[in-house]
């Protein structure tokens, strides 16, 4: 059969139109009720991932005013913080939640390619919190055995949640990972096959491409953690010894014999590495596109950012062990670790640099969109360079385990993305609402949001310096832990607590727009990319009424001379605005020779 | 522009490559759902390669003998015991298969839907006999060798762990591809893809030769490193 491009096919795909209230809002095939439900979904369960911060936090601030929190809940709270933040919150939100909804309106397209198994995906991912929920209610509670869920520990009698808590947490994470595959298989076909005419992989949005990378990450990393989850299902309900080494507890010997531990950390962070750029590199796109909208802009490099996105996507699959220099590895295995991870910095400083230079000489116009976007760039700053320090072996050792790890991740994957998080929420709000947000409730967000995460967590860097250990139920008296890192813990709880309540602003911003909130007028921002061209706002089933666009130029046409405003949607023609080359753009050629 | 100018314009190696790539609309000529499946294989391939990295690693860690496959693997036919010729029975049936599939997808683009019907047919017989013998396999490893996940009576525990668990997963492999296989047939007897076109015969195609590919590692590794 004669090749005919998707765009070009007189049959264009068959839509699932909705008959039904069921069919429109629950098992609805539409990107973008999909992505919604995925996105609440998410979000749910980042409360609850919250409010245990929040309740270790008290134990940790206050060791001696909270009786209800014994020593077992203490590490059920803060192995399932852990997982709840980084698989069922952030990544099912980026990838779920912004995936579904701005693949198909960047792309230009009606839908996923395969609606029926988008569905399917929310579903499952339903399935697998439930699931994950459910260990808070069966006998001996949610596993306690640390995020990382490593053996021999996960299965030993002294860890609460040994016996039904671990397992219900595999199968979770076995349920979660057919979930992704099912909802990345679609993502990224999509973004392959699915382009509008004229929308070449160079002029995608650098949202789609950051959350592209992320989705072949996914493809490719979350099956080590399926693996990982089967085998440790195993050790657990039939007694194999994969993971298990001979152990002797409490003067008996288990039965197990002759696994290696060491094999699990491996298959756990070959995930887990990909895993922290599945959630960073969503967040460079959207932040990309928020920055230069909001300077009028285009992104600077724009080229260099796509390939950077790719650059780290490819390098994260080889610098897992660097999570591992303190498990005992060969030197030069270390050294090999050590190079690579470093290597990593070159691309990301690159990005990093590239955001500076959109926002220089742009006419920045600071909404709330921008204040997160900016503040994105300063935590990102303070958690990428900490990650140097714990990149180099020698310097790892001594901080490895301690507070410094703490405050260093969740600088670099929990502030930085859920900044970045704000910024899309608020940014797109006109989008996937049609009601415009509060500006002044969203800057006081910002303000509380951003200064109390630096009150949290640059203390905690000082207290990995001085060597605290992180996973400690209480501190205790140490000779090498002076006194006041008690009172600096106190501060960090307070601090804790102010930000966690300073979230109930969005939630009153989000819930009361959407009630009382003032329309929003069509492409609020003057944004250039394809998806506030749709003729609805919000965009209704199948995206684009009649006909599907045509692109004729990049997501970035901001601020180009000769143009009769400041930007360019990507589907004017180039008969009816300038256009330039996008390779060597420069909005203000002339101005800056005269400067010279 | 008209297709055939279009089709004699795209390049071929690198350069058509990178053409493809930085193009509007596609970036393969190929219907969606077998660039899902190619993505998709890749994934699994990912799973796989895991479980057989995490065998040669336990095989290592294990502190006790490994048990010698070419005895337990082996059947006697009233003579003596012949090593590796059940396992050998199970290959040829599963790369015949994967030959009957090959031949399905050439009918199937000669909208031959008779013959297409018949051979995919063929192919999910060949599957289901693949799965029959492994379960004479596993029963007779349980049942008469005494072999189990947590242990067996010939050394190592990771032999049966690892042996039942890699095994299982290729054979829920097998077994989804042959239910597949025969929806797949239904349609094409019915004529569901004369519109649609015969890609989804070489869809199911790539994910049964992927099956098979899988087996030939799981094979070397499992019988006879």
């Amino acid at each position: 059969m004669a090749y005919v491009p998707l765009a070009d096919q007189d049959k264009e795909m068959e839509m699932h139109h909705p008959h039904s209230w069921v069919e429109k809002y629950v098992f609805s095939q539409d990107h973008k009720v999909i992505a919604i439900q995925y996105g609440s979904i998410a979000v749910f369960t980042g409360i609850v991932g919250l409010a245990l911060s929040i309740l270790f936090r008290l134990q940790l601030g206050f060791p001696e005013s909270v009786d209800f929190i014994d020593p077992n809940f203490y590490y059920q709270a803060v192995t399932m913080h852990g997982m709840i933040m980084v698989v069922y919150f952030l990544t099912a939100l980026f990838l779920g939640g912004f995936g579904n909804y701005m693949i198909p309106l960047m792309c230009g397209a009606r839908d996923m390619v395969f609606p029926f198994l988008n569905m399917l995906s929310v579903w499952t991912f339903l399935i697998s919190i439930i699931i994950l929920m459910a260990s808070f209610f069966v006998g001996g509670g949610p596993t306690g055995a640390g995020w990382t869920l490593y053996p021999p520990q996960t299965a030993m009698e002294g860890t609460p949640g040994h016996d039904m808590g671990i397992i219900l947490m595999l199968i979770s994470l076995a349920v979660f990972i057919v979930a992704t595959t099912m909802g990345g298989l679609n993502y990224a076909v999509t973004v392959l096959q699915y382009r509008c005419r004229g929308l070449t992989m160079m002029r995608l949005p650098l949202t789609v491409w950051g959350i592209f990378v992320a989705t072949i990450l996914a493809l490719f990393a979350f099956p080590a953690l399926l693996v990982a989850a089967i085998m440790m299902l195993f050790d657990t309900l039939l007694g194999t010894s994969f993971f298990m080494p001979a152990v002797i507890e409490a003067g008996t010997p288990l039965d197990h014999n002759g696994g290696s531990p060491i094999l699990y950390q491996h298959l756990f962070w070959f995930f887990g590495h990909p895993e922290v750029y599945i959630v960073a590199l969503p967040a460079f796109g959207l932040v990309s596109d928020v920055l230069s909208t909001h300077a009028r802009k285009n992104i600077f490099g724009y080229r260099m950012m796509v390939w950077a996105i790719v650059a780290i996507g490819g390098l994260s699959f080889i610098v897992w062990a660097h999570h591992m220099y303190v498990s005992g590895m060969h030197p030069y295995f270390g050294f090999f670790f050590a190079t690579t991870t470093l290597i990593i910095a070159v691309p990301t400083a690159m990005k990093v640099y590239n955001w500076v230079l959109t926002l220089w000489e742009g006419d920045i116009r600071l909404n709330a969109p921008m204040y997160f976007a900016i503040g994105f760039v300063f935590t990102f700053i303070h958690g990428g360079l900490t990650g140097l320090f714990l990149g180099n072996v020698v310097i790892d050792l001594p901080l490895s385990d301690t507070y410094f790890v703490i405050a260093h991740f969740h600088m670099v994957m929990g502030v930085s993305p859920i900044l970045v998080l704000f910024a899309a929420i608020y940014h797109w709000f006109p989008l996937m609402s049609g009601k415009m947000y509060n500006e002044t409730l969203a800057k006081w967000h910002f303000w509380l949001t951003f200064l109390g995460a630096y009150a949290i967590y640059l203390p905690m860097h000082y207290l990995g310096f001085l060597g605290v250990p992180r996973r400690y139920y209480v501190l205790g008296e140490t000779d090498f832990i002076p006194a006041s890192a008690q009172d600096l813990n106190a501060s960090i709880t307070i601090a804790a607590i102010f930000v966690a309540a300073a979230q109930i602003l969005f939630f009153i911003n989000i819930i009361w727009t959407l009630k009382n909130g003032k329309k929003a007028e069509k492409n609020p921002w003057g944004s250039a990319s394809l998806e506030w061209q749709a003729p609805d706002l919000p965009p209704k089933h199948g995206n684009w009424g009649e006909d599907l666009p045509t692109v004729y130029r990049w997501a970035y046409d901001y601020s180009v001379p000769g143009a009769h405003q400041d930007f360019i949607p990507q589907n004017t023609p180039e008969s009816e605005e300038p256009t330039v080359d996008e390779e060597h753009f420069d909005p203000d050629t002339d101005e800056s020779k005269a400067d010279v | 522009m008209s297709e055939a100018a279009v089709a004699d314009k795209a390049a071929h190696g690198m350069k058509g490559m990178v053409d493809d790539w930085s193009a509007d609309k596609q970036a393969y000529h190929v219907p969606w759902g077998k660039a899902m499946m190619w993505l998709f294989l890749v994934s699994d391939t990912f799973i796989f390669t895991c479980f057989l990295v995490g065998y040669l690693n336990v095989r290592m860690t294990t502190t006790d003998p490994w048990p010698l496959q070419s005895e337990i693997f082996a059947l006697s036919f009233g003579g003596d015991p012949i090593p590796l010729i059940l396992i050998a029975i199970m290959t040829f049936v599963l790369i015949t298969s994967s030959g009957t599939m090959a031949m399905a997808v050439n009918y199937g683009y000669r909208k031959d839907k008779n013959t297409t019907f018949w051979l995919i047919c063929a192919t999910a017989l060949f599957g289901a006999m693949f799965v029959g013998m492994q379960v004479f396999e596993w029963s007779k490893l349980i049942f008469d060798e005494g072999v189990r996940p947590w242990g067996n009576p010939f050394g190592a525990a990771q032999f049966g762990s690892i042996f039942f668990m890699v095994t299982g997963f290729h054979g829920l492999h097998v077994s989804i591809g042959v239910i597949y296989l025969l929806w797949v047939a239904l349609r094409v007897k019915r004529g569901y893809y004369d519109d649609k076109g015969y890609e989804i015969v070489e869809i199911a195609g790539l994910y049964w030769h992927f099956v098979d590919l899988v087996w030939v590692f799981i094979f070397a590794f499992f019988y006879l490193l």
